[in-house]
């Protein structure tokens, strides 16, 4: 008997002992994010400024500022959100609505799956290869555009099938008892229902395409740049351009990875001031996916 | 009839979007293959994969492939030593213990390490960690394998917790509660029942985050330093693949020349090494759900 309590007492205190461990080791993570933020913050703060937003980079740290890789990041998402909310959204659609179970579909799951886990640095090979000296976009903001647009695509494709497979089966059954065809369940019952985790998808996807830089130093973006892409609106007929497509850029990112690596010190406070604006648009962007997940899970009840 | 052709015209599209992504695994590999064949006819296999040094950029070249895979396996390792066992923990202390309210607030908020762009990773090694790290071991030099590997730890726990967890709350409730009413603790529940019934899962949150550690880019071409070192000294500086294709592409590199192709043969190498962790991974994460 003595046995046995004393049996359950270690029991019961090697529990306790996890209980702070698991608890601990989830801190881990959260302290130092709060770490780096508080790091980040302390160093770049200073140099935060209106100044800093509208100035280009500069060979003097305390004129440089990030307008033209703020455009450049701001241009590129554009492309990327173009090609790849499209491609991604119809391709998702394909697969949990219209896929029959044969090997073509079990290959493009394989693959999907596969392409998550590739790294970004070979987007960025394939994009040289393919974009730049093939298709010859050149280092361009298309190129660099499209290059982010396939290396989010396997997340807004998994992001639209996990929103459509929470639709029960009653809702498309009701749709064709009414008589309607299959697009027509689709178009408007299965995405307008399925839209709020789309929508989360698709804006985390661009949060981590705005963080992107390896595969975009690899198709060629420069380092130094001290002017803007051409406009998308123009003052004549048909008062929007697209020559910017075809200008070389700078990103967020690749702004900041320039100054890390100097040197200079008052140079290394800028790449902070950067990163502070760029998790601040992380952030941002991730945040407002939270809450369109929440409240959208809150609107619908089946 | 018009109806008809119309929803088989829609239904055409989408599938062309679908196997789109086919397409651009189909371009990589043929990319990858043909400018590393250009590689390969210059340069012998043999060399590649026994020459101990990687100087593609000096007068006299060595293409030794050796130097840039140890110093991938040896970062890749030290955030492997920091993830894996953090992120089952996590997993565990989540799935098992935490009330309700408290995961859905923690899940989201360590979803955002995954989400903290790279290159502030990499700032935060460099400027931060490092001179942190440096005040305990007088060794470390500015450079090295150590403190980004830290980092990558770090970074992918919430791969390896997520997918754990959510393979571990997989597990069916009958099967804990048994567990339960034979007097075990909540411990004992998660170390004997729970874990080995959610192992494949489990398996397969560690193969995604191996593969997220190789692929990983940005925090080692920061903090690591770029030089290519025959080592597994976590103290010098070591060079990855991934850091090795950054630093090329940065330089001006005329198309087509040797140094050019140098990056697609680290680039195949890579997708190589990625290509049987994430199959496996796939495969894994398969068997879960055929499970119950």
């Amino acid at each position: 008997m003595e046995d046995i309590k004393q049996r359950i007492k270690i029991s019961k205190y090697w529990n306790g002992i996890f209980w702070i461990i698991g608890f601990l080791s989830t801190l881990v993570g959260l302290v130092l994010l709060l770490v780096l933020m508080i790091d980040l913050f302390m160093d770049g703060a200073p140099r935060l400024s209106y100044k800093f937003f509208t100035s280009f980079p500069s060979r003097f740290p305390e004129e440089a500022g990030i307008l033209s890789a703020w455009v450049g990041s701001f241009l590129v998402l554009l492309v990327t959100a173009g090609a790849a909310i499209p491609l991604g959204v119809a391709a998702g659609i394909y697969l949990e609505e219209y896929a029959r179970k044969n090997w073509v579909t079990d290959i493009i799951e394989i693959n999907i799956a596969n392409l998550a886990g590739v790294p970004s640095i070979v987007y960025g090979l394939l994009a040289l290869g393919l974009f730049v000296y093939l298709l010859k976009f050149g280092e361009t903001i298309l190129t660099a555009g499209l290059t982010l647009a396939l290396l989010i695509l396997p997340m807004v494709i998994m992001a639209t099938r996990e929103a459509i497979r929470a639709i029960p089966g009653s809702i498309r059954e009701a749709s064709y008892a009414l008589g309607a065809t299959k697009w027509q369940t689709v178009r408007w019952h299965i995405i307008p229902y399925s839209m709020g985790g789309i929508l989360t998808g698709i804006i985390i996807g661009l949060s981590r395409a705005i963080g992107e830089t390896a595969p975009i130093i690899t198709v060629g973006a420069l380092t130094f740049i001290a002017f803007l892409p051409a406009s998308p609106v123009t003052s004549e007929f048909p008062f929007i351009s697209f020559k910017w497509l075809m200008d070389p850029f700078t990103v967020m990112p690749i702004q900041m990875f320039n100054w890390v690596s100097r040197p200079q010190k008052a140079f290394q406070l800028n790449a902070a001031a950067a990163g502070i604006v760029l998790m601040g648009m992380t952030l941002l962007m991730n945040g407002v996916a939270i809450y369109i997940r929440y409240k959208f899970r809150k609107k619908i009840r089946w | 009839m018009s109806k008809k052709i119309k929803e088989g015209i829609i239904e055409t599209s989408l599938f062309l979007c679908a196997l789109s992504s086919v397409l651009i695994t189909i371009s990589i590999v043929i990319v990858l293959a043909y400018e590393s064949y250009g590689f390969f006819k210059v340069v012998s296999f043999k060399e590649f994969l026994t020459e101990k040094e990687w100087t593609p950029l000096f007068f006299e070249p060595k293409f030794g492939i050796l130097p840039l895979v140890t110093g991938t396996l040896l970062t890749t390792s030290i955030a492997l030593i920091v993830a894996l066992p953090l992120g089952l923990m996590v997993a565990v202390y989540l799935s098992e213990y935490a009330p309700h309210r408290m995961r859905e607030i923690i899940k989201p908020v360590l979803e955002l390490l995954a989400a903290v762009p790279t290159v502030v990773y990499g700032y935060f090694a460099l400027l931060f960690l490092t001179p942190v790290l440096q005040s305990f071991l007088p060794d470390l030099s500015g450079f090295n394998a150590l403190s980004p590997g830290i980092i990558m730890g770090i970074m992918i726990i919430p791969y390896v917790s997520s997918v754990s967890e959510d393979s571990m709350k997989a597990v069916p409730m009958h099967i804990k509660e048994g567990s339960y009413a034979m007097g075990a603790t909540k411990l004992q529940t998660a170390l004997k029942v729970v874990i080995p019934a959610a192992f494949s899962g489990i398996a397969a949150a560690f193969i995604i985050g191996i593969s997220r550690a190789i692929g990983e880019t940005m925090v080692v071409a920061i903090a690591a330093g770029m030089m290519p070192n025959f080592s597994f000294n976590p103290l010098e500086p070591v060079q990855t693949l991934t850091a090795y294709i950054v630093q090329v592409s940065l330089g001006d590199v005329p198309h087509g020349t040797i140094e050019y192709k140098t990056i697609f043969a680290a680039g195949i190498t890579l997708f190589m090494m990625t290509l049987v962790f994430n199959l496996i991974g796939f495969w894994l994460r398969k068997r879960i759900r055929e499970v119950y």
